[in-house]
């Protein structure tokens, strides 16, 4: 059955898997995000490798503030929630709910990003710059890294939400909502690495 | 259904090709700029040899010697092995699991023509009078900004990242192609092994080549922003560089040579007229390989200084792969043993494939004994051995692949005179170029050298060397003229063109009409279309009753996004900042394009199903 066929009719239950190009979806959207998680264990083993060298720069443990960073964490956490929701309401076929869900989910997304946007221009300020040391070089590629895939996940989960408002939810587009919601999830889980990896390590080592 | 039926805008000739998301024709595409960069590859092979022919030569100056070979180690692996065992896999895969397409078309596309642009890219370097110069692995501190600060690696950098993309699209798209759409009843035990094999290599291209863009990310920004990963004088390390570089590079050399396992499977199967000798135990073969894989990377930096204890595991890591290897040569021959084996330029190939191959094998056992590997580090046994591995092993299996998959790609068989031709004259050239390099090699020759003092026992080995790298070249005009020769020939090749097909892409036309299946098969059995010859039957037990076949629509996103990231490449290397904005903001615009406008596709009606469909 293609997409566009029951396209029309009623929506069948789960329809993110209702279609092949939909299960195709999702199960390519799984793999590419096996392979999001080899770039970030990558990007994780350099910081690792190279984070004790800070060179004149500040040290860590005197950059970091956790109270803001815990509560970016907090954010995006309660984000992903949001984005649970979302797709709850979605397999309920209850439209309006999803997208007040997707709506709060991106709100949050913009505010971690924003407090991200502030932590590195107080960073830039303190001497901390993506040439002052091998630490500051990845520390900047691993979080940036991380920011950017938040603000494309907020480009793309807001452009889905005129989607839906426009085509409605049908089986083309519920696969790109479910999909959205796992890169999101994928998204958080790797922050709760970065949080313990790069932030408590950091204040502690 | 039929009501559905969209008006979708086709197109001919130049602008077909462009727009094409037909797993067929981007394999045809593959094939073609794959071929073109081999040849490109090959020509600066000629010319490495030709300066090595005798001691203290100058025929190139010492700095095109050193591009000659960065680039041709980056050409070969990157812009033609793996794009020619992509053409091999779009134009067979889909066909052997029996699908009428990939899992995502429109990603293929997307995924040659960034591999395109990224190869253009890298080759433009040569015009731009900035050649990569610091290897094909590309070394820091050798290729840092201290160390070399034009344009050169940056092209090395981008290029490959933009081509990089191409693949990991490959990878998922295959794997997810392989896992959601199996024809009815063909489980994953009944794959043909070349699907396996494929199967294995997407696993591999999805899990490594992350890490590359990760270390060309690094690269880059230590060359374009001014970041510290390799800088040491800053706390950067050079060695980091040289494990990221193998944690990829090592998964690469068998996402190369896997398909070239399960081509000659296919061909040495089908040619000996028997069914594959210990099938199950060349996909646990298949999957050990690439799990070993993994873990061997640190082999290529015994002379690192990682210590005893780092270089004995990996070590014994190392030498365990030849166990599953084996398994796999055995196989073969077991498979050949008392079949009745037809000795076509294929399977002459495949054959030759088995001894070349072992002897490839051999010498990297032989390398990965640490302590000997000091004395053949960075030597031209190295050399001799990579080669015999990647020419020996996976050219062999990709000009077997072309000659046996030809009739199902072009209609056309290729002439078998020439194809021998092409065998004896290749698999001559080829030993005779790198089989004396193992001894250059001992006998001290090191490897990346522009010239070499006369009277060191060097001489006589390098003119043979050169000599065959000649007829090496003399084979693949031989391949072209073949070429030349067969397009001329009315296209009449039988479906099922060797007679002995076994698996399901000869149970259709030749070529394949674009919906390859007019009705999907029931696969009853491993060698699924060969069961059903032997039961008498001339065609696949259909799984479906007939019915409109819906397609996806051409479209010319994929080159406009390929062209966009091929902008911005420009836009990094020479900071003109609104070349690279304005590159990237092409590519997401087209990706907004494609999220926002949804692909009805079209239907092709039964009525219009036979239209210029070859029996």
């Amino acid at each position: 059955m293609s997409a566009h066929e029951i396209a029309n009719g009623q929506l069948p239950h789960e329809p993110e898997k209702a279609t092949l190009e939909g299960r195709n979806k999702v199960l390519g959207f799984w793999l590419f995000l096996g392979a999001e998680t080899v770039l970030f264990g990558t990007l994780f083993s350099a910081f690792l490798a190279l984070r004790h060298n800070i060179g004149d720069g500040p040290k860590p443990s005197e950059l970091f503030e956790l109270p803001m960073v815990f509560a970016a964490t907090m954010i995006l956490l309660f984000s992903s929630l949001m984005s649970v929701f979302a797709v709850q309401a979605m397999h309920r076929n209850q439209v309006k709910p999803m997208l007040g869900w997707l709506l709060i989910t991106i709100v949050l997304g913009l505010a971690f990003l924003g407090l991200e946007i502030y932590e590195f221009t107080n960073y830039v300020k303190e001497g901390h710059r993506m040439n002052t040391s091998a630490f500051s070089s990845s520390f900047y590629t691993l979080v940036g890294f991380h920011g950017a895939h938040v603000a494309f996940g907020v480009l793309w989960i807001g452009l889905l939400i005129l989607q839906i408002l426009k085509k409605g939810l049908t089986v083309v587009t519920a696969p790109k909502i479910y999909v959205s919601a796992i890169y999101w999830h994928f998204i958080d889980v790797v922050w709760v690495f970065i949080f313990t990896v790069v932030y408590l390590m950091g204040k502690v080592g | 259904m039929a009501a559905h039926a969209h008006k979708v805008k086709r197109y001919h000739g130049l602008l077909d090709w462009l727009t094409t998301v037909d797993h067929k024709k981007i394999g045809i595409l593959y094939l073609l700029a794959g071929g073109l960069f081999f040849l490109v590859g090959g020509l600066e092979a000629i010319l490495i040899r030709i300066q090595l022919i005798k001691p203290m030569n100058n025929f190139v100056g010492a700095d095109t010697f050193n591009e000659l070979i960065t680039m041709h180690g980056t050409t070969m692996i990157f812009l033609a092995a793996m794009p020619l065992l992509f053409a091999l896999m779009n134009a067979v895969i889909p066909l052997q699991i029996g699908a009428r397409d990939v899992a995502f078309p429109f990603l293929n596309a997307l995924g040659f023509w960034t591999f395109f642009f990224g190869g253009l890219l890298l080759n433009i370097s040569w015009f731009a009078g900035n050649v990569p110069d610091a290897g094909w692995t590309s070394y820091v501190p050798l290729a840092s900004p201290t160390y070399n600060s034009g344009h050169g690696v940056d092209y090395y950098v981008l290029g490959l990242q933009i081509a990089g993309i191409g693949t990991l699209l490959g990878g998922v798209n295959f794997m997810a192609t392989i896992i959601n759409m199996r024809a009815p009843g063909m489980s994953f035990m009944r794959m043909p092994m070349f699907a396996w094999t494929i199967f294995i290599t997407s696993a591999l291209i999805v899990f490594a080549f992350p890490v590359l863009t990760v270390g060309l990310v690094a690269l880059m920004f230590d060359r374009l922003f001014q970041a510290n990963f390799f800088e040491t004088a800053s706390g950067g390390s050079a060695v980091l560089w040289e494990h990221v570089f193998w944690v990829f590079g090592h998964p690469e050399v068998y996402i190369l040579i896997l398909p070239a396992f399960g081509v000659i499977s296919e061909v040495v199967s089908t040619f000996a007229r028997k069914r594959l000798f210990g099938y199950s135990s060349m996909v646990f073969a298949t999957v050990l390989i690439a799990f070993l894989g993994f873990m061997v990377w640190a082999h290529h930096m015994f002379t690192t200084g990682l210590g005893p204890v780092a270089n004995a595991l990996f070590s014994i890591a190392t030498m365990l792969i030849a166990v599953p290897t084996g398994v796999k040569v055995f196989n073969w021959l077991f498979t050949l043993w008392g079949g009745s084996i037809r000795f076509t330029a294929a399977s002459m190939f495949a054959i030759g494939f088995i001894p070349t191959f072992v002897m490839g094998g051999v010498t990297g056992v032989m390398l990965a004994v640490a302590p000997a590997d000091y004395q053949y580090h960075d030597t031209y046994f190295v050399v001799g051995h990579f080669h015999y591995v990647i020419v020996g092993g996976l050219v062999f299996s990709i000009f077997a692949g072309l000659h046996y998959w030809w009739p199902k790609m072009f209609g056309r068989m290729l002439n078998e005179w020439i194809g021998k031709l092409t065998f004896w004259t290749f698999f001559i050239g080829f030993h005779l170029t790198f089989f004396v390099q193992h001894f250059l090699g001992l006998l001290g020759m090191p490897r990346r050298v522009w010239t070499y003092l006369p009277n060191q026992g060097f001489d006589t080995m390098n003119l043979i060397s050169t000599i065959g790298a000649f007829l090496m070249g003399v084979a693949t005009i031989a391949f072209l003229v073949n070429v030349v020769v067969t397009s001329a020939k009315p296209r009449n090749a039988k479906a099922d063109a060797w007679e002995d097909g076994r698996s399901l892409e000869w149970s259709i036309p030749s070529p394949p009409p674009e919906y390859n299946f007019k009705q999907l098969p029931l696969v009853r059995g491993f060698d699924a279309w060969w069961k059903e010859k032997m039961e008498g039957h001339t065609e696949m037990t259909p799984a479906e009753p007939p019915g409109p076949i819906h397609m996806p629509s051409p479209s010319f996103l994929p080159l406009i996004m390929s062209i966009g990231l091929f902008i911005a490449g420009f836009g990094f290397m020479y900071d003109k900042l609104y070349l690279a904005i304005g590159g990237i903001a092409v590519t997401l615009f087209c990706m907004f394009l494609r999220s926002v406008f949804d692909d009805h596709g079209f239907h092709i009606e039964e009525e219009e199903q036979e239209k210029g469909v070859h029996a």
